[in-house]
Formats: C-alpha cells, structure tokens, sequence
C-alpha cells in the first residue's frame, strides 16, 4: 500500500486525471455553448464518436496528430450539420434528434471500423508531449501538468476564451439570449435560427476535437464504442456548470481524477473488485448531481424549437 | 402640440395601412382596416379582446405578413419583412409580453442586436442613453439585472430601447395592463413627451379611461374591423364623457346588418319559482397569473338565463371553475335545488346535474387524439353500460356515439376520428351533447362561441335556448356583450373577480351594461 502514495505513482494519477479530463473538458465546453443559445444537444456523444474515428483515420493514415485533430473536429461538425437542419432549421425534437444521432453513431463507427481494420487495432505511435520548461521540473505536479501534449494547453486556453466570449463580445450576448428570450434577440433583429446554428456547429467541432484527443492522445487507438459516455459527462458538466466555462474545467478535472484513478488503483493492485472501482467515476456524477443538481439553472427556452410569431 | 401638428412634415403619415386583411384557420383576425399613424400623434387603437390589435402589431412589426392590401411606409408601399426591417424603417414595438432577457442587464440588453464581431460598444450606449434620458426625465438602471426590475422600470426599458434604435413610430401593446395606476401615469405622461419630440406613436389599449386620457386619435376595432375613428379635431373639440360616450357607442352599439341580430323572444320566468341555482358570497384566492373571486352573489331560476358580462381575463374562467369544483373557493355557499354543494367533488356535482362547457375546447374539454365517440362518453369513462367491468362495449358506445351524431348534426367523417381533426364548431357540438345529456338541470356556458364561424355561432346559441326553454337554469358567459344582450333574461357584469352589478335585459340594456364594464354606475 505504501506504494500507492509514492511521488510517481501520484504524479502518474494525475497525469491519467488530466488526459482523462481533456475530452470530457472539450465535450462540456461544447454543450454549454449550445444549451446556452437553447438546444439540448444529446447527439454529444455520437459528434465525439464521429471526431474519435475520423481523428483516428486522419492521423492513421496522414501520420499527422494535427492532422487527425482537423478531421475529427470535421467529423464533429459533420454530424452537429445534421442535427442543426433537423433541430434548429426544422424545429424537430432535440431530445429524439440527438438519441437517434448517437445511436446511429455509435453503429456506423463501428462498422466503419471492422469494415477497415477488421479485427485489429492498429496503434498510433505515442503522442509528442510539450515539456514546459522550469514548471515542469517541479516535484508531482511538474510532470503531472506540464509535460502534455500541446493540445491540452490550448483546450485550458479556451476555457478562458470562452469565459471572455460569455462576458464580454456581443456574439456571448446573442447566445445566451437565444438561449433564455429567444423571441427578443428575434424582435432585436438578429436571427435566432443562425446563433442557434452557430453554436450547434461550434460544438460539433469541439465534440469532434475532444473525441479525436480520446483515440489519439488518450488511447492511441480507435476501438467501437471508444467514447463510453463522455459526451453523457460533458452534458453533466455543463448542466452543473450553470453557464461558466471555469466551472467546467474543475468538474473535468475531478472527473478525470476519478476515472484516473480506477487505471490507477488497479495497476497498484488494490485489493478492490475491479467492478467497484470502475463503478467510482459514475458515483462521482451522482454524488454531484445529488449535491449541486437542485442547484443547477437551465436557459429558459433550452430544447425549445423557436417559431416566431408563433400562435 | 399645434403648432407642432400644423408644419407639413407633420401632416404627413409615417405609417398607413390599406384595405390590409389577415387571416388566421378559422378566423379572420384583420378584416380590411385602413390606419394612419402621423408623427406628434397619439394614435390609440382600442379594442376588446379578439378584436384583432395584436394581429395589427404583429403585422406593423414584421412577425406576420398580411394576406391583402398593403402598408405604406413614407408613402411608399413596403413589405415589412422581419423584424429587423421593421427596426431599420424606424417602426419600434414595446410588446405585451415583456421582450428583455431576464438574465442579462438592462444595458446588455440594449446592446443585442449589434453586428456579432463587434464588442457590445458600452460607453457609447451609456452616452447615448443618458441623452435620451435626460430629455425625457426617466431614470434608468443600466447596469441592473432585468430580472431585478418592476414591470414599470422594465417596460421604460423597452421604451429606450426603441428610442435607442431612433425610431419614428413607437407602438406600444397594452403597456398598461401590468402597470400600478401610478406607472400607468407615468407612461402617459412619458407618451406626451415623446409625441412632443415629434415621434408617432399607436397605443393599444382597451381601457377606455386611457384612451381618452392619454390618446390624440383613436381608431376603435371590433372582431377584426375597424368600427370607427375620432380624428384629432374632433378629439379636442369633445369633452371626456362625449369622447367616452361616443366609444361605447362604437364598441357596444348595434351594426347595422348585424347578421346576428335575433329578436330575442320575451319569456316569462316565475319570479316565485326557487331557484335551480343559488350562489351566495362566493370567494376564490387570487393566484400568480389568475384574480380572484369576491362577493360573487346571484340565483337563476328553471328556464333563465342569466348572463355573465365583461372583459375577458376578469375572472370569468375563475367563476365558472369554482362553481364546477375545478378551482377551490374559500367561503361562499353554492346550492343546487336547494342542497349546498360547495363541499362536493367535481364528478358529484355532475352527478346533481350541473354541468360545464369549457371555453378550453381541445385542452381540458376533449383529449384531441382519442376518437369522436369516445369523447361523448369521457366523463362517464368505466361506468355501465358503456364499460363493463372495466371494459369497453365498443358496441353500445358505437351505438349511442351515432346517435348523439345524428341528434346534434355532428360533421365528422367517422365515429373514429379523432376529435381535434373536427373544426371547432363540431368539436363544440361534441361538448354540447356530451355535457346536455340526460340528468342536466344547470349548464354554465363559458364563451360557447368564441372563434366560431356564423353558422355554427348561430346553431349553438339555438342550443343554448332549447336548453333553458326545458326548465334549465342557465348560466352564459361570455365577452360577447351583442350575444348576451340576444339571449339573457338577466346580465351580471363581472369585473376584477367582483359582479359589480347586474340588469334586467330591457330597453337600456346595452347602454347600463357598457357603462358597467368600463367601470362606471350602471
């Protein structure tokens, strides 16, 4: 047991907490801009499986990370296009839309897949870390939160972005009108269904980048089904969030170190069922939900289609 | 004002509507009106409700396009397309229904509507504002939530907003009916400011007091028409009661060729007769977004009817609810040939023989997907002979459902079909037969005809008479004040969740009963 507390294992905890937060972290920024501007977007997961396996297939083939982060977030967008023509175009139901996407997701990937690779996984050779030089020779942390791949500082980066985009731009305005008064921003004379649209994509593309950074990064791999409810947890997180992109990264993070730690607690050979240590990330969800759900505010008009002048 | 009102620019109209006509399923919303709206001029469009006012601003704002005739805009005939082109010709709506995000400030409020590259330019909004302001003499909160705000504060948003914007014709949508009598003030005092600024500007309202406090012209509407104008000269030349008595004639009075006009024939009600119903003292609790009911007193005896007038919304719903056992009263007695029934359940006044026809025909009154036949039988679902055993007899429903069909003149193309394909005349007809059914001895009508066409208007009030010539007692509620006045023996006059009077259906009627509603001595 001692060695469960040692320097390496804790700084490879949090290493593995990191790289499992950055796709939950990509999946709840992206969620929380399109339930901002009102869409309840469900299809998350299957824009995430679509990124997973065309970021897979871009740098499998490419031999490019960034190449294969360019396809996935296109995958992303791919599907995000189809669920804003149904969703904020047509006006169908989201919640319908969004399970039907996933689903068929989940099933044309994995086809794809065999129909490629049959039964082998072939592996991308290991990502480039950038080593931050002097925050990275601290002690845990240094090699805990600085020696990642480049992307991971970006996604950070946009955290804040995204926060300055909420507070401060007249597009942050917009969204969250759409969102919360759409038939205002409509009488303001700015297009509902555009904003909407704009926000649906833009999560699409971050759903997509977060899942290619799950298959390349993360697993280095693509295998069916990779996503196991990430895009759930990302819309978890950005329910809890109530609108701020900050609390989105610290709700990631303290996913990531759950599901970090049930790779972790099995390599020490902790003498736990692995059953119930794989169990620990959905416990973490329900124990938040339990203490923070009842606090959680929606947009008024989330999953709402809008029709002006509607009677 | 005149001097302002005699330069030429100002002679000129803004905005004007032609023949314009707008129709909706079922119902024609805007029937040919002709409108002109001129700067320096407080344009009040006054109506009850349904006589088609939002229809009018939806179309002035761009939310809907009307069906024929035209709009000009500075003389030149215009589509206003969306609301943003109604923006950019200067045409700018302060809405019924408050148009602020709760969640954002008033001055990112303000700021929507920017190019979406552009950061919300802050401190020229701050100075803009305090321009506007400072010459209207309003005090405004930039930097507050919306969701903070009184109603008054919030709607003086709107108003900016529109000035903000530069517009030239200011429409304001019942901007009264969420104010204090103090706001209201205060918004009329702030309309005369702004036409002194040589804005236009189209008040509705039906608040006749309003109308001729605040207004310069008003064009009065009535089912979708416009009934009739008094033009600014006039306006000044009349005193406020000639002004107030001309519009009652306008709202309330007869047209001519009313196709609906019936002689109503004189019935003689045995005034010794105990009455089927006796309402005393009832009282109902207010609720967020419904009044209540207070010293609601009245009888009706067998073969009465008695009429229930006012503006809608005044607690009429309430009323008719409360006496059906839908809505809990707190105090009052309600009896029933004599027996109290204010402690039963809604299925046990039934039962007694008081029914109910809702004004909600699809919502509470028929489940819109279950079939016609079906519905007839709704509130005697499980009971024999047309359950068994917690099983349907489709048989004997099939039977009686045709009957029913054949009696009441039910169009529907099967017993099958579900109820909401019906128009709304026959989903009426439906109602009609299902609540007249045997063991009926009061009915309470809540707007039996609302959005009806002619015929089916007609038929139904026909059913309305045959009822109370069978001995029923009945009670009509409507915000039809010519149906009332062709069918009642009696009309209560509701208003605030009080019946402020009630009059015998005589001569003078028409007039006593107006003078009611608008909250004068009959």
């Amino acid at each position: 047991m001692t060695g469960l507390f040692s320097e390496v294992f804790l700084s490879a905890l949090l290493f593995g907490a990191v790289t499992a937060a950055i796709p939950l972290l990509l999946a709840g920024l992206g969620e929380q801009m399109s339930e901002k501007a009102g869409v309840l977007n469900i299809g998350i997961e299957g824009m995430m499986l679509a990124g997973a396996y065309l970021g897979f297939v871009g740098a499998f083939y490419s031999g490019s990370l960034w190449l294969g982060f360019l396809t996935g977030a296109a995958g992303g967008i791919a599907v995000a296009l189809v669920m804003a023509l149904l969703c904020v175009r047509i006006g169908l139901n989201q919640i319908v839309i969004g399970i039907a996407l996933t689903l068929g997701l989940e099933g044309l990937t994995a086809l794809l897949h065999h129909f490629q690779f049959s039964r082998s996984y072939p592996r991308l050779p290991a990502a480039d870390a950038t080593v931050i030089p002097l925050l990275s020779d601290i002690p845990v942390i240094g090699p805990a939160f600085f020696k990642h791949h480049l992307i991971v500082y970006l996604a950070v980066a946009l955290v804040f972005g995204m926060s300055y985009l909420y507070r401060r731009t007249q597009l942050g305005l917009n969204l969250q009108a759409a969102g919360d008064k759409p038939a205002a921003l409509d009488v303001a004379g700015i297009d509902v269904v555009r904003t909407r649209t704009i926000a649906v994509l833009t999560t699409g593309a971050l759903a997509g980048l977060g899942g290619a950074y799950l298959a390349n990064v993360g697993a280095g791999l693509f295998i069916p089904f990779i996503t196991n409810g990430a895009g759930f947890l990302g819309i978890v997180l950005a329910m809890l969030a109530r609108g701020r992109p900050v609390w989105v990264l610290f709700g990631a993070l303290l996913f990531g170190v759950c599901l970090s730690l049930t790779t972790a607690m099995q390599v020490a050979g902790v003498n736990i069922p692995t059953d119930v240590i794989q169990m620990l990330p959905f416990l973490a969800v329900m124990i938040m939900l339990v203490l923070f759900g009842r606090r959680a505010s929606l947009p008024a008009a989330l999953g709402i289609p809008y029709e002006r002048g509607a009677r | 004002m005149s001097s302002l009102s005699s330069s030429p620019a100002f002679n000129r109209d803004i905005v004007a509507l032609e023949g314009v006509t707008k129709r909706f399923p079922g119902i024609v919303a805007n029937d040919s009106i002709d409108l002109s709206i001129r700067p320096g001029e407080v344009h009040v469009l006054l109506g009850e409700n349904g006589a088609g006012k939002s229809t009018l601003i939806g179309m002035l704002s761009g939310l809907q396009q009307p069906d024929e005739g035209r709009i000009l805009v500075d003389g030149k005939p215009s589509r206003i397309t969306s609301p943003r082109h109604a923006l950019a010709l200067g045409i700018g709506t302060v809405f019924q229904h408050m148009m602020l995000v709760p969640t954002l400030t008033v001055a990112e409020n303000l700021l929507l509507g920017g190019p979406w590259w552009q950061r919300p330019r802050t401190e020229e909004l701050e100075a803009r504002v305090a321009e506007i302001t400072g010459s209207l003499g309003i005090t405004v909160k930039l930097h507050a939530k919306v969701s903070e705000l009184s109603l008054g504060e919030q709607q003086q948003v709107e108003i900016l907003r529109a000035m903000v914007r530069n517009s030239r014709l200011l429409i304001l949508d019942e901007s009264t009916s969420m104010l204090t009598p103090k706001g209201i003030e205060e918004l009329g005092a702030l309309m005369r400011r702004l036409v002194e600024q040589g804005l236009a500007i189209v008040f509705i309202t039906h608040k006749l007091k309003e109308a001729a406090a605040f207004g310069d012209r008003i064009s009065v509407l009535k089912l979708g028409r416009k009934v009739g104008e008094i033009p600014p000269e006039r306006f000044r030349a009349l005193g406020e009661q000639e002004i107030i008595s001309e519009i009652v004639e306008l709202m309330f009075g007869r047209q001519k060729d009313d196709p609906e006009a019936v002689e109503r024939p004189v019935r003689a009600v045995d005034a010794q007769v105990t009455p089927l119903l006796q309402v005393a003292d009832l009282r109902v609790a207010p609720t967020d977004n419904a009044p209540g009911l207070s010293s609601i007193s009245f009888d009706i005896r067998p073969g009465e009817i008695l009429g229930i007038a006012g503006i809608d919304g005044n607690g009429q719903k309430q009323l008719a609810e409360a006496l059906a056992g839908q809505r809990a009263a707190t105090s009052g007695s309600v009896r029933l040939e004599g027996a109290a029934i204010e402690a039963l359940s809604v299925g046990e006044r039934r039962q007694r023989g008081l029914r109910y026809l809702t004004d909600d025909r699809l919502g509470e009154g028929t489940v819109g997907t279950f079939p016609v036949s079906i519905n007839f039988f709704l509130k005697q679902v499980g009971a024999a002979p047309l359950w068994r055993s917690g099983v349907e007899q489709r048989g004997e429903i099939d039977k009686r459902a045709a009957e029913l069909v054949r009696e009441y003149d039910v169009r529907t193309p099967s017993l099958k079909t579900p109820v909401a394909r019906l128009s709304g005349g026959n989903i009426q007809k439906v109602l009609l037969a299902r609540e007249l059914a045997e063991g009926a001895k009061v009915v309470i009508f809540n707007k039996p005809t609302y959005g009806l066409d002619l015929a089916n208007t007609l038929a139904s009030r026909q059913r309305i008479r045959d009822t109370a010539a069978r001995g029923l007692a009945v009670l009509l509620i409507s915000t039809d004040l010519e149906e009332l006045l062709s069918m009642c023996d009696r009309i209560a006059v509701i208003a605030n969740g009080e019946l402020v009077g009630t009059v015998e259906n005589a001569e003078d009627a028409r007039t006593r009963v107006g003078r009611l509603m608008i909250g004068l001595a009959a």
